[in-house]
This record gives structure tokens, C-alpha cells and sequence, in this order.
């Protein structure tokens, strides 16, 4: 009875939903006899950045990765800006949490790759390539090749590349967990910069609490075995702060509090 | 490698191994190993004769067509049995025979088959070469970076361009490696070919020269041929070099 009341209540909302960038309703996937993620439904509206933040083995990255279309989900529906998603798809970039950068390539053929793919003509992808390999800040690295960039800078390759497809959502899998914690802090603050000027919706996968907190417009938490949306936050004044005072906010401390006691029970 | 504080040069200890020939070669130990400064003079003479360069024709179009085949078949073949469990399934236990058979057993069939012909000699060329670069392409592609094909596909690639600027690039330093040994395997075929299926080539001038007992020109020819074979060998090792620093990085 009470399933069906809140069912309709789904119904009654579903035209509220309609600026949602991305919507997954009731996403199943089982490896075998494991169920990964059961039942899970979760949206995330358009130009806002989304955490999915939970303990590890909670199918965040499997999440993140049925959205991309790069796992099929055994249940369920994802809709992106209204249709299904049945595979890998212009609307979606994929920043990785090891960078995936091709390490034969110099900087601004892996910047320029997504647009290769798509049969961009080498000048136009270029002239794209040039222009995001400056906004990420690595102008002039653009004849170097991986190898010759610290971890953060390998990072902002993968991002420039998943930005020069101007697709409308960004996937983001862990993407600062393999730099050092003064990249990760810069990362944060450029990427909080980012969705303010980027009209795009960032689907952000983290294990960090902190993080989630910082540079979040919503924060589902993600709890394990089989997984499914423990909770949703949505810190309301944290946008308006400076990048630097947000950490000695008031709400900010709370919010990072409430979310460790809500997880702390998950971790072995 | 440094001798009393003196930097050497690459295969210094070649100059070591021909001084020691000279010596036993001078000493007559042996009528079948003449001195090599004589072996040296006698390839002079013979590189400029019609029938050495015949020779070197011959051998040079079967071995060059024969590794043309074994690397235009041996690669996609390895890479995809690399990328598809079920053509691995298929085709891994044939590869590992062919690998360790004794492929010369075979020669006899191809006479039968394919004639007496070069057709038949570059075949075995090929046969010599092809496992080793299948087997090197499949381990490269095994090996590969699972999220630069994720990637890869997160961006729209379509097989052919999957295959061919994702799993061709992130194999091939293993390519290069099998493709340097299926090369030195194919020397061993062009010349049992010439041997076994028809004397033409540096097979012909081997038989001629043994039979007659001209040890010189046995030698310089042999000579010959271990240069151009360690020649090649050393410029497919060169661009192993040049690739091999991202091979640790994929």
C-alpha cells in the first residue's frame, strides 16, 4: 500500500522532472549471482555537478559506467536529455580515473582523439584541441607526450579531451584520486569554476567525503551489497561561498559529519 | 662494456671471435675452416659474379615476400585472437603446434601441394615466420590498458578504428619483438626452401660449394648471409627502442 501511494506520488512529480540532464529508474546489474546495483533509481538535473559517493564495492563506477553506455544494465532505463541510452553516445564524456591517454600520442592528438573518432577534419579538431589544452592550463605542453607530465597534467588532458567533445553530461570515474592532495585541491577548485561557466551536468564518482562536499550540488550516497541510494544531500549555501572559505563553513562541516556517520557502519 | 677504463663499442667481441678463426684457421687444424682473412678475400671475389648476385636475387624476392605474408597475415590474425575469445579458441592450439613442429618435416607436402617452384619456398618462408608474430600480436593485445579501449569506445570508435589507432599502437612493442624473431626464423626457412624444394638462390650456392669442397666460398657466402640476417634483425631492434618507452606505460 505504501509502494503504491509513493508510486503515485512519482507520477504526480514526473512533470516537475523534466530538467533532468540525466534520469535512472529502477537499474539492475548482476555479474552472475552478484547483484551489483538493485532497483537503483537516481536523477540528476541539467548544469548541476552530482557525487555519487559511497564505500568501495558500492557500484558507483558500475553505475557511472551503465550511464556511459559502456555496461549494460540488466534492469532498468537511463534517460539522457529524454532518450535511452542504449550505448556510448555524443551527449556523454568520459574523464578516467587512470587518464586512458594514448601514450604514443603527443598532448594534442589526445586532447583532439574524441573528435577523431567522430570524423572531426584534422584542422577543426585541432583548432578545438588548442583552445581546451588552454583553458585546462597546459598551454604549450601540446607537442609533449604523457610520459612527460607529472599525474595532474595527465589528468587535465583527459579532461580537456572529454570537454573538446562538448558533449552535455561529463562522466567523471574517480578523476583525482591518482594525483597528489595539493593537484586534488586545485582540481577542485577549477572544477567548481567549471560547472559555473560549462553549461553541462557533471556526474562526479568519489570515495571522498570531503571532496563530495566541496564540489557538489547534490550528493547521493551510495550503500553496498546490493547497492542501492541511501540518501540525497543537497547542500543549499555552500555555491554562493568563495572556493576558499567553503571548507570552514558551518554547513559544509556538518554536512561532511552527517555523511561519515551514515558510512562509517559500511567500512570494514 | 668497458675494458681498462676504455669505452668499447657495440660487438667489440666480434673482433675477439674472428681473431680466434684466423688463428685456428692459420694453425690448418682443419680443412674445412679456412682462415677467415681468406674467407674475407674469396667474398669479394664472388659478390661481384652473376651467379652470387643471381643468388642474392633469388633469396632476397622469397625471403622478402615470404615475411611480407607471414606480417600482413601473422598481425591482424594475432591481434584478433587477442581481441575475440572464440577465434582464440580456435585457432591458439594450431598456432602452439605449428610454433614447435618441426616445420622442415613439412617441406616434402608443400612440394606436393603448392610444386617445385619459388611459390613453394616462399610458403615456407612464411610458415617459418608466422606463428611467433601471431603469438607476439595476440600477447601485446592481451596485455592491453582496459580503459584506453573503454575510452575508445566512450568516444564512438568503430571496430576498424579501434583496431587500428588503439590495439595496433598498444601492441606494438610485442608486434615489433615477434616480428623481429619471425624474421631470423624466415632466414631458416628461405634457405631450407632453397635447399630442400628446388636449388636456387643461396641454397643452390651452399649445395654447390660443399659438394666441390670449396670451404672459402662455403664461408663467405654464410658470411654473407649472417650479416644481412643480424642487419635486419639489429634495425627491427632499433625501432623496438624507439617504441619501447611507452611500452611500460600502457
Amino acid at each position: 500500500m505504501a509502494m503504491l501511494q509513493t508510486d503515485a506520488l512519482a507520477e504526480e512529480l514526473a512533470p516537475l522532472q523534466t530538467d533532468n540532464a540525466v534520469s535512472v529508474s529502477g537499474v539492475s546489474k548482476n555479474y552472475g549471482d552478484v547483484e551489483a546495483l538493485k532497483n537503483l533509481s537516481l536523477d540528476f538535473p541539467r548544469g548541476q555537478l552530482t557525487s555519487l559517493l559511497g564505500p568501495s564495492g558500492c557500484g558507483k563506477t558500475t553505475l557511472l559506467k551503465i550511464i556511459a553506455g559502456l555496461l549494460d544494465p540488466t534492469e532498468g532505463e537511463i534517460l539522457v536529455n529524454g532518450s535511452p541510452v542504449t550505448g556510448p553516445g555524443e551527449d556523454r564524456a568520459f574523464v578516467f580515473q587512470d587518464f586512458a591517454l594514448l601514450p604514443w600520442a603527443s598532448v594534442l592528438r589526445n586532447v583532439s582523439f574524441g573528435l577523431e573518432l567522430r570524423g572531426v577534419a584534422k584542422s577543426e579538431r585541432e583548432d578545438i584541441a588548442i583552445k581546451y589544452i588552454k583553458e585546462v592550463g597546459l598551454d604549450g605542453f601540446e607537442k609533449s607526450f604523457p610520459h612527460e607530465l607529472s599525474g595532474g597534467m595527465r589528468q587535465r588532458v583527459g579532461l580537456a579531451r572529454a570537454l573538446s567533445v562538448d558533449a552535455d553530461v561529463l562522466l567523471m570515474d574517480e578523476p583525482f584520486s591518482a594525483v597528489d592532495e595539493q593537484t586534488r585541491r586545485k582540481f577542485q577548485e577549477d572544477l567548481l569554476a567549471l560547472v559555473a561557466n560549462e553549461n553541462k551536468t557533471f556526474i562526479f564518482v568519489t570515495h571522498s567525503i570531503e571532496e563530495a562536499v566541496y564540489v557538489s550540488d547534490q550528493i547521493a550516497i551510495l550503500l553496498p551489497r546490493p547497492s542501492r541510494v541511501a540518501d540525497i544531500i543537497r547542500p543549499t549555501g555552500l555555491r554562493e561561498k568563495d572556493t576558499a572559505s567553503i571548507r570552514r563553513d558551518p554547513e559544509y562541516l556538518d554536512i561532511v559529519d552527517e555523511i561519515w556517520e551514515s558510512l562509517k557502519t559500511y567500512v570494514e | 662494456m668497458k675494458v681498462f677504463g676504455v669505452r668499447l663499442p657495440g660487438m667489440s667481441s666480434l673482433l675477439l671471435w674472428g681473431l680466434l678463426w684466423e688463428i685456428v684457421g692459420r694453425s690448418g687444424y682443419s680443412f674445412f675452416v679456412p682462415p677467415l682473412s681468406e674467407v674475407v678475400t674469396t667474398l669479394f671475389e664472388i659478390i661481384g659474379t652473376a651467379a652470387f648476385q643471381k643468388a642474392l636475387y633469388e633469396t632476397a624476392y622469397a625471403f622478402c615476400s615470404g615475411v611480407f605474408f607471414a606480417i600482413v597475415i601473422g598481425i591482424p590474425t594475432g591481434i584478433l585472437m587477442g581481441k575475440n575469445r572464440l577465434v582464440d579458441e580456435l585457432l591458439l592450439p594450431w598456432v602452439n603446434i605449428f610454433l614447435s613442429a618441426p616445420l622442415t618435416a613439412l617441406v616434402p607436402v608443400l612440394m606436393v601441394l603448392f610444386g617445385f617452384g619459388m611459390k613453394s619456398i616462399i610458403i615456407t618462408t612464411t610458415l617459418f615466420a608466422i606463428w611467433i608474430i601471431i603469438l607476439n600480436a595476440r600477447a601485446g593485445v592481451m596485455q592491453i590498458n582496459r580503459s584506453l579501449v573503454e575510452m575508445a569506445t566512450s568516444f564512438g570508435a568503430t571496430p576498424w578504428s579501434a583496431f587500428s589507432k588503439i590495439y595496433f599502437w598498444a601492441a606494438l612493442p610485442e608486434i615489433l619483438g615477434g616480428v623481429r624473431i619471425g624474421i631470423i626464423r624466415a632466414v631458416k626457412g628461405v634457405i631450407i626452401g632453397q635447399l630442400l624444394i628446388s636449388l636456387v638462390g643461396f641454397g643452390a650456392l651452399f649445395e654447390l660449394y660443399s659438394n666441390n669442397f670449396l670451404m672459402k666460398h662455403f664461408w663467405a657466402v654464410l658470411v654473407v648471409l649472417f650479416a644481412l640476417a643480424f642487419t635486419i634483425s639489429e634495425f627491427l631492434a632499433y625501432l623496438e627502442r624507439r617504441v619501447s618507452y611507452y611500452a611500460a606505460k600502457r
